[in-house]
């Protein structure tokens, strides 16, 4: 009697050294995997809704400020550091690690309107309503000496936006009108004007590091470059800029915040018409901030939420919103692409997660094989109805809600009467005007 | 432009002195004092313009004074002290000489905000040729597949020696004194592969010794090259015949030494002629060619198919054979042992012919009509039985068969496909055929119940099926028949084949099935005259749930005729198989699916069809009431027939249904609109379609595939873009390559 034994060739499983990845044999033959879009977009339904179940963004809220919290800097050579002043000129310096602050200064009297930190992360520079710009070091100073600045220059007006050069000791204010301070000099080196205004916020450009950008109270954007004597060029919007903010990735773009809701991308140009509006907030944006890979950017509002836009989308991917944050006044988006930092009316700094399911910390391969998995199936299935639904759903503040359902009712609105004043009146009399064209008024040369 | 405009402006005040002048000559003094008491009066004091007595920053050209016409101030007053200074070129001298010597009026210098437009228009226009130089590389970019930050990575792993040895320097004593004790013998201290002096000795040997050694070494290294590749090239040939050949050649060619050697050195011989009972011992304990192999297995299995694949099977059994058999005695024994036979040496593929048909299966052997091919036989055997009972008409027989087709097309097509099916299970197809005649032959007694008959449960579902339909089939076309059936009587005569007695006997019952088939016709002669026979063939039919093959088969089944004997475990497995396909016909005897499925389908395909819509209102213009029908000329008018609907997709696919209903549930999944980047439906198709998992994938495939589009690392900073990444991008043009390495320095800021 023959017994039948099962006998396997040990080539076919056996591998050939302990480090290799074990052998599985797969056939792939596409019929015996049937049904691979309807699984696929199984899966792909299910990591979404996984998404959503995990995303939880708000990370840690930083209190200690005891007036409203109206700028923050971001630390250029230590992730866990931040500095944020404050409405009564205090400064404070935390450890985000640890949550917990680490250095109060009293920097100024009223507010602390700007600051920066150096490009070298030595020492941090601050400006005040008093109408001084004092430099500070960053390191505390040691047992019995003074919390004094390393040097103060006193201005004649008020300084209301501070940025840093990337590689040189230059920095520049803005007030009434842009100054180039060079840094061992107590006059600026340069000074700008273009018509009597006042500058909220000027910014260097980190990438061709000579450009400047302002945004002016007289509703206008402001190009110079601190090697010319004049200001490059202006363009002047329906309404104020609050601030802008320059594209770390690519040189030419810059993205401003305006009062009218919008935020506003342009490509520096071609200041006629903006590269993108980014529309959603509903009410003024005050801040804005790039991501450090510059696809996207997170946006502070009055309307008590920040958003996260791409740098090319027209509409927010992600809201966050609490119901203790106040207007938030500031925000910064963590050099490391991972947090957003928000400073509020309500004296709380707030940090939350750049991407709202992401996991913290270090992921095992296979972790990781799977979350660029669903990534990619979620990217594919984006156009279907139920995934779209899923992945759009958020929860917003009642007001915010109504708020945004009667922006839309007022601009379907208007663009009835638009469409039906082009109706009736003689063709070609009334033009289409794209939502980009709209909000210029100008460009001045 | 400067001094233009300072003529300019003494132009203008020489005009009023003129005037002034005029005046004067009448009283002088008179006027001055008037003018002054006047002046004084008003307490408007006429502008003094201030002189200039010190060096200022802001300096302007209105401050210069000209009060008289003797002071006025000339181009050539001022190029005076030019002409006596030296240090001024002689050529500047010369052009200034020109201009003095011009009359022509210099034109109006633009406004202050005009020209400062121009500037910052100039100015811009150079940011803004500056940037675009980032253009490329923002673009590519924004292209990426996947962009990694931060941008400007170290590449990571071991660095070049080089670079290590170049940055580390000797400091503590002892790496000095090794340091300085290898450079005062001269060893090499970065590069140890030659000292000095080794080097001095191989520069010593002479060039032509040098050169033959390389050239021989070359040849050498050549050949060498050019063997291992024939050899690696002949190795990797995939084809068994160019092996087998060279072999074979190889074997010849050893015999051939073989030879000479037995005649030249018998010793040596000797020597070969041990070593090669050694390999046939080797090979006989090895049990090599024997039908272990994977290629052995393959053919094995492949045999039952392929005539070839049992002929190489056959030859490999002899190679076997022949390796196994001791050499010296092969001449003597070589018969007895081939008869001998190992019968562990059978393939597995022994008699699988007759296991395959299962012909206890009711399944298998259920057919409801005749294939077109066995059509005339058939017709053959039914005419015997008319013949024969007398009484059964062979053209009914036929007309039935043409208007049966509708359905039947259905069912047959069932039955080829199942037939198709299984003569790809079984190897001997022409057995197959053989029996089907049989079995239809068996059926069709199994038939000859009533439609109503509640004995048929036991048989299988087919016939099941083909009673119904012939019966529904028959109730319509009844009356018609009945007609027909009289003059079918006297086509009786039909081309008569009986093969065997038995057949005669199973034609006979066939008759009676095939009366009983037609069912509600006038009672044809053969059931009033053979009322016993019909009786009988119930009740066989009730012993007859199950047919016995051997009983049917008249023919005998074709054994193959193979050399080796069955194994045990094949046919085992195959009455497994048969026990397996027993069950299931058991627990699903009683539900019929494939009749369930029709009228499903008939269903649905009524529902769609038009129906005559009676519209009439009773009473609508005209009287109505109890008793009261409305006019034969209005319901007609409000008669509406719908218009028939367009034709079913299904229409011709006997076993699917195509719902062409939307549904409701799958469309909430479905993409209703062409999603934005995609121009048409079927590139949004193509992208759905093609998956990413690994289930479908390979592991590199899906890697690649899955690649996120921003990989940042965790608790790295990332920086702006650096001038650096400028450099490394390949598209940009030289001359930009130029202006990035001078903007490089950061130096062209200047501190006022």
């Amino acid at each position: 009697m023959k017994v039948k034994v099962l006998s396997r060739n040990p080539d076919d499983y056996v591998r050939e050294t302990k480090l290799d990845i074990q052998r599985v044999p797969r056939n792939y033959d596409p019929s015996l995997h049937p049904f691979e879009v309807s699984r696929e977009y199984t899966r792909a339904l299910n990591a979404t809704k996984l998404e959503r179940v995990f995303a939880k963004p708000f990370l840690a809220s930083l209190d200690g400020h005891r007036d409203g919290v109206n700028c923050m800097a971001k630390h250029t050579k230590s992730l866990s550091t931040l500095l944020s002043g404050s409405c009564d000129g205090e400064v404070k310096m935390w450890n985000l690690t640890k949550h917990e602050c680490v250095r109060t200064l009293q920097a100024h009297e009223g507010f602390v309107r700007g600051m920066v930190v150096r490009y070298c992360g030595t020492s941090f520079f601050t400006v005040g309503d008093d109408k001084t710009i004092k430099q500070w070091k960053m390191e505390a100073p040691g047992y019995g000496e003074a919390e004094e600045p390393l040097n103060t220059i006193l201005g004649k007006t008020v300084f209301t936006g501070l940025d840093h050069h990337q590689k040189e000791a230059v920095f520049a204010t803005c007030g009434q009108q842009v100054d180039i301070w060079d840094e061992q000099r107590s006059s600026p080196i340069r000074s700008f004007t273009w018509g009597v205004d006042s500058f909220s916020s000027v910014r260097f450009n980190p990438v061709e590091t000579e450009l400047l950008a302002s945004c002016a109270s007289d509703r206008s954007i402001v190009l110079y470059d601190m090697r010319e004597s004049a200001p490059l060029k202006k363009v002047i919007m329906t309404m104020r800029s609050n601030t802008l903010c320059w594209n770390p990735m690519e040189a030419y773009h810059f993205t401003c915040a305006n009062e009218d809701y919008n935020l506003y991308t342009y490509d520096m140009r071609n200041l006629d018409r903006p590269f993108m509006v980014h529309m959603d907030h509903v009410s003024a944006v005050l801040d804005v901030d790039y991501s450090p890979t510059g696809r996207e950017f997170v946006s502070a509002s009055f309307d008590k939420t920040i958003r996260i836009f791409q740098n090319d989308g027209g509409h927010s991917r992600e809201v966050y919103h609490t119901k203790r944050m106040q207007h938030v006044i500031c925000v910064k988006w963590s050099a490391d692409n991972k947090y957003i930092l928000s400073g509020s009316d309500e004296m709380n700094i707030r940090l939350w997660k750049a991407n709202a399911a992401e996991k913290l910390g270090v992921l095992a391969p296979r972790e990781k094989q799977a979350i660029n998995y669903n990534q990619k199936l979620k990217e594919k299935f984006q156009h279907h109805p139920q995934v779209r639904r899923i992945a759009h759903h958020r929860h917003l503040p009642k007001n915010i809600y109504h708020q945004t359902k009667e922006l839309r009712i007022m601009k379907e609105a208007r663009k009835r009467k638009e469409r039906n004043v082009r109706k009736h009146s003689r063709p070609g009399t009334v033009s289409v005007v794209s939502e980009k064209e709209k909000h210029v008024v100008t460009v001045v040369k | 432009m400067f001094l233009s405009y300072l003529e300019f402006g003494t132009d203008l005040k020489g005009a009023d002195e003129d005037m002034s002048k005029e005046e004067d000559g009448e009283d002088e003094r008179k006027r001055q004092h008037l003018l002054e008491a006047i002046s004084a009066l008003g307490g408007k004091r006429r502008k003094t313009l201030r002189e200039r007595s010190e060096a200022a920053v802001q300096m302007s050209e209105f401050m210069v004074n000209a009060e008289d016409e003797s002071e006025r101030v000339e181009l050539s007053d001022l190029i005076q002290i030019i002409e006596k200074t030296s240090t001024v070129p002689a050529k500047t001298k010369k052009q200034l000489n020109n201009l003095q010597r011009s009359k022509k009026t210099i034109e109006c210098p633009l406004s202050k905000q005009e020209s400062e437009r121009i500037r910052r228009d100039v100015a811009f226009q150079k940011a803004a040729t500056d940037i675009s130089r980032w253009k490329s590389i923002i673009s590519q970019n924004q292209r990426a597949e996947q962009l990694v930050f931060p941008l400007n990575q170290e590449p990571s792993g071991p660095k070049p020696m080089e670079r290590v040895v170049t940055g580390w320097k000797a400091q503590t004593p002892l790496e000095q004194e090794i340091f300085a004790l290898l450079s005062a013998n001269k060893q090499p201290i970065n590069d140890p592969i030659l000292t000095p002096t080794e080097q001095a000795s191989v520069r010593a040997m002479s060039l032509e010794d040098a050169k033959v050694h390389r050239a021989e070494l070359q040849k050498a290294r050549a050949l060498q090259s050019y063997y291992e590749a024939q050899a690696r090239r002949e190795k990797k040939i995939k084809s068994k015949k160019f092996h087998k050949v060279q072999n074979k050649a190889k074997r010849k060619e050893f015999l051939k030494q073989f030879d000479e050697m037995v005649k030249t050195d018998p010793a040596a011989a000797l020597e070969e002629l041990n070593k090669m009972e050694v390999a046939r011992m080797q090979e006989r304990m090895s049990l090599k060619h024997q039908n272990s192999g994977k290629w052995a297995k393959s053919k094995a299995i492949m045999a039952k198919y392929n005539e070839g694949a049992r002929k190489a099977m056959q030859q490999q059994l002899e190679l076997n054979k022949h390796l196994s058999q001791k050499l010296v005695t092969s001449l003597n024994d070589d018969e007895e042992e081939e008869e001998v036979g190992d019968p562990e040496l059978l393939p597995d593929f022994v008699n699988d012919a007759e296991q395959e048909m299962d012909s206890s299966n009711p399944w298998m052997r259920g057919r409801l009509s005749q294939d077109p091919t066995e059509e005339e036989e058939n017709g053959d055997t039914v005419g015997l039985t008319t013949e024969q009972s007398g009484g059964v008409e062979y053209i009914a027989e036929e007309e039935e068969k043409v208007e049966e087709t509708e359905d039947n097309v259905i069912l047959r097509e069932f039955d080829s496909r199942r037939k198709l099916r299984q003569a790809l299970e079984t190897d001997t197809a022409a057995e197959m055929s053989v029996d089907e005649e049989e079995e239809e032959e068996s059926k069709a007694a199994a038939e000859d119940g009533d439609a109503s008959d509640k004995e048929e449960e036991g048989l299988s579902e087919f016939t099941n099926l083909f009673h119904e339909i012939v019966e529904g089939q028959s109730r319509v076309e009844g009356a018609g028949d009945a007609g027909r059936a009289d003059t079918s009587t006297q086509l009786e005569a039909g081309v008569i084949r009986i093969r065997t007695l038995r057949d005669v006997e199973l034609l006979t019952q066939d008759s009676s099935a095939t009366d009983k088939l037609h069912g509600e016709f006038p009672k044809p002669l053969s059931t009033e005259n053979l009322p016993s026979t019909t009786q009988k063939a119930g009740k066989s039919r009730k012993r007859k749930k199950k047919i016995q093959l051997k009983e049917v088969l008249t023919k005998e089944t074709k054994v193959m005729k193979v050399l080796l004997a069955p194994t045990v475990e094949a046919s085992e497995e195959l009455e497994e198989k048969l026990d397996q396909r027993g069950l299931i016909k058991e627990a699903f005897a009683g539900d019929d699916v494939i009749s369930e499925f029709l009228k499903d389908k008939r269903k649905r395909e009524n529902v769609g069809t038009s129906k005559i819509l009676d519209l009439t209102l009773p009473g609508w213009g005209e009287w109505g009431g109890t008793g009261l029908k409305p006019s034969r000329s209005k319901r007609r008018r409000f008669r509406v027939k719908n218009a028939p609907p367009p034709p079913r997709k299904d229409q011709h696919l006997p076993s699917v249904i195509i719902s062409e209903k939307r549904n409701s549930f799958v469309s909430l999944h479905q993409v209703n609109s062409l999603p934005f980047p995609f121009e048409n439906h079927t590139q949004f198709e193509s992208t759905i379609c093609s998956p990413l998992g690994r289930t479908w994938n390979t592991e590199q495939t899906v890697k690649k595939i899955t690649k996120p589009k921003v990989v940042t690392r965790l608790g790295t900073i990332i920086e702006p873009m650096a001038q650096e990444e400028l450099v490394k991008d390949p598209h940009i043009s030289s001359q930009d390559l130029q202006v990035v390495l001078q903007v490089l320095p950061w130096k062209r800021l200047t501190a006022k």
